[in-house]
């Protein structure tokens, strides 16, 4: 196999790579945030709350992550002027538009990822003996410490692996930003099928590869942190 | 564990509080909802002639029909390959044999472990060059089985492994082949314990169609929906549809499957259910697989 397109300066593989890396990052940030808060909404004692965030993450679950990131960029940005990067006279309109869509497709990344972090931290509540809480309860302790002190710190071990997993995911997902012209992997993937179409085989075992790399080490070390941290019942 | 067993019966305090919350948080959904419809409004989006091609048959013929059968067919597709393939590698890895045992597991391993995406980029170029056309649709439902077909079969594998070992030492203890033991005993109870997890796999096939749209040009639902909107000028309208046709279809999805599992499992003795979310503690490492 030739992999002579690998030292052509023509084609950053390293850095369409870090380009995934950065998008998973922030994404990954901001969904923890915002999935916390959803789950936190999900058990509270107001029905609204509860309403409000079992809507969400039906409805927003459901949709397809392209739709959600094409959406981003020509309906948020094109059509009703959502700006996330400033413009700076006399610069190229390239630089702005790569971050502009950088942070379009972060935005994106967020608002899908958090309803899968808020199942999972709700799962993991799940996972607790309703024993636990009852026997909280029982010896007087309120809300707030029955969650802080009992059923959270058992619940967090459980939601390790289910979150890790949704970590893996998203940074597979973080291809999808291809789809408004973010420079990361899939898309310098399809610019070498185009310019180099006899090396297919070979760009295509570059890629997955870069893959397997990226998302090998977050399962094998989460899983065993999962495994260490899991509440032996 | 269900939220009511964490907090008290609310007393008249409680409830006075839970109230004061609720209209905060209410007050605070309208202010949100009323400053949508006012950027909405201020950028020319509620206008009649940008919604009234939603409801134009000329645009569902020409357009959103077509691409929304495009969906269902590579969907359907995937969905009827992967099935039997997961089924085939799930039984290979979990057989006595290594030559068999090791190459499954390298394959399930890695094309899990590979976006979509790129598989469908592979996929058509590949298919270009062994069959000499170029197929969209032959790349989507390339991409979609080869990942698909590597979740199923973990999920296969985590459905058998959650049976009682006793299902499996009875079998061999009346004298049944290796053979007979998965097809006889094991598969068709691991199926019904499944039927969760096989759903929400159908429902991450559905929509992982879209992403057949980007890279190899397959029109489906949203690439369709694409050029009705710059036909009509009308981006928001038309996105909004088919977020609303995604979520319709992936609901009756999820829906009529939790009605079957019922109906299955209605008369029998319990067995463990194993959902997507549960897959990886059951087979005990951490997978990437739900949230697709």
């Amino acid at each position: 196999m030739d992999f002579s397109f690998l030292s052509d300066p023509r084609y950053d593989v390293l850095g369409a790579f870090w380009m995934n890396v950065q998008l998973t990052f922030w994404s990954a940030i901001g969904a923890l945030i915002l999935g916390t808060i959803l789950a936190g909404m999900r058990v509270s004692p107001v029905p609204l709350m509860r309403g409000f965030a079992t809507t969400y993450v039906n409805v927003v679950r459901n949709i397809p992550l392209t739709v959600i990131i094409i959406m981003m960029a020509q309906v948020m940005y094109t059509q009703l002027g959502l700006k996330l990067a400033s413009r700076t006279p006399g610069e190229h309109p390239q630089i702005f538009l790569n971050a502009q869509n950088f942070r379009l497709a972060v935005l994106g990344f967020i608002l899908y990822t958090s309803t899968f972090v808020a199942e999972a931290i709700r799962s993991g509540i799940n996972t607790v003996p309703p024993g636990q809480a009852e026997a909280a309860r029982a010896i007087g302790l309120k809300f707030t410490q029955v969650l802080g002190i009992v059923v959270m710190p058992q619940a967090f071990r459980a939601v390790i692996a289910p979150l890790a997993s949704v970590l893996i995911a998203l940074t597979k997902n973080t291809t999808v930003a291809s789809a408004i012209g973010v420079a990361e992997a899939a898309l310098l993937m399809n610019t070498l099928m185009e310019n180099e179409a006899d090396k297919y085989f070979a760009v295509f075992i570059v890629i997955a590869l870069g893959f397997v790399v990226l998302t090998l080490p977050i399962g094998l070390l989460l899983g065993w942190v999962a495994h260490r941290a899991t509440v032996k019942r | 564990m269900t939220t009511n067993v964490m907090y008290d019966h609310p007393g008249p305090r409680a409830r006075m509080r839970n109230l004061i919350y609720s209209i905060v948080f209410a007050a605070l959904l309208v202010a949100a909802v009323w400053w949508v419809i006012v950027i909405l409004a201020d950028n020319g989006q509620l206008t009649a002639a940008k919604w009234k091609p939603l409801i134009e048959a000329q645009n569902w013929t020409t357009y959103l029909l077509p691409g929304l059968w495009n969906t269902i067919k590579a969907a359907v597709i995937s969905v009827v390959i992967a099935l039997p393939l997961g089924a085939i590698l799930g039984v290979a890895r979990m057989s006595d044999h290594g030559w068999l045992r090791w190459p499954a597991s390298v394959i399930v391993e890695f094309f899990r472990s590979v976006p979509v995406i790129i598989l469908m980029v592979f996929a058509f170029q590949l298919w270009f060059s062994l069959v000499g056309t170029s197929s969209p649709l032959a790349a989507v439902v390339i991409g979609l089985v080869l990942y698909n077909g590597s979740v199923l079969a973990e999920v296969f594998r985590a459905g058998v492994r959650a049976l009682p070992k006793g299902q499996t030492e009875a079998a061999v203890a009346i004298g049944l082949r290796k053979t007979q033991v998965m097809t006889n005993v094991l598969l068709p109870q691991a199926l019904t314990a499944m039927l969760p997890a096989i759903v929400s796999q159908l429902v991450v096939i559905l929509k992982d169609t879209a992403l057949g749209g980007i890279l190899v040009g397959y029109v489906e639902l949203r690439r369709a929906a694409a050029t009705s909107a710059s036909n009509y000028q009308n981006l928001l309208p038309t996105y909004v549809l088919i977020s609303v046709i995604y979520i319709v279809l992936n609901l009756t999805l999820t829906t009529s499957a939790s009605v079957l599992e019922r109906r299955f499992r209605r008369g029998r003795k319990g067995g463990k259910v194993v959902d997507a979310a549960a897959v990886g503690s059951v087979v005990g490492e951490v997978t990437g697989d739900e949230t697709r």
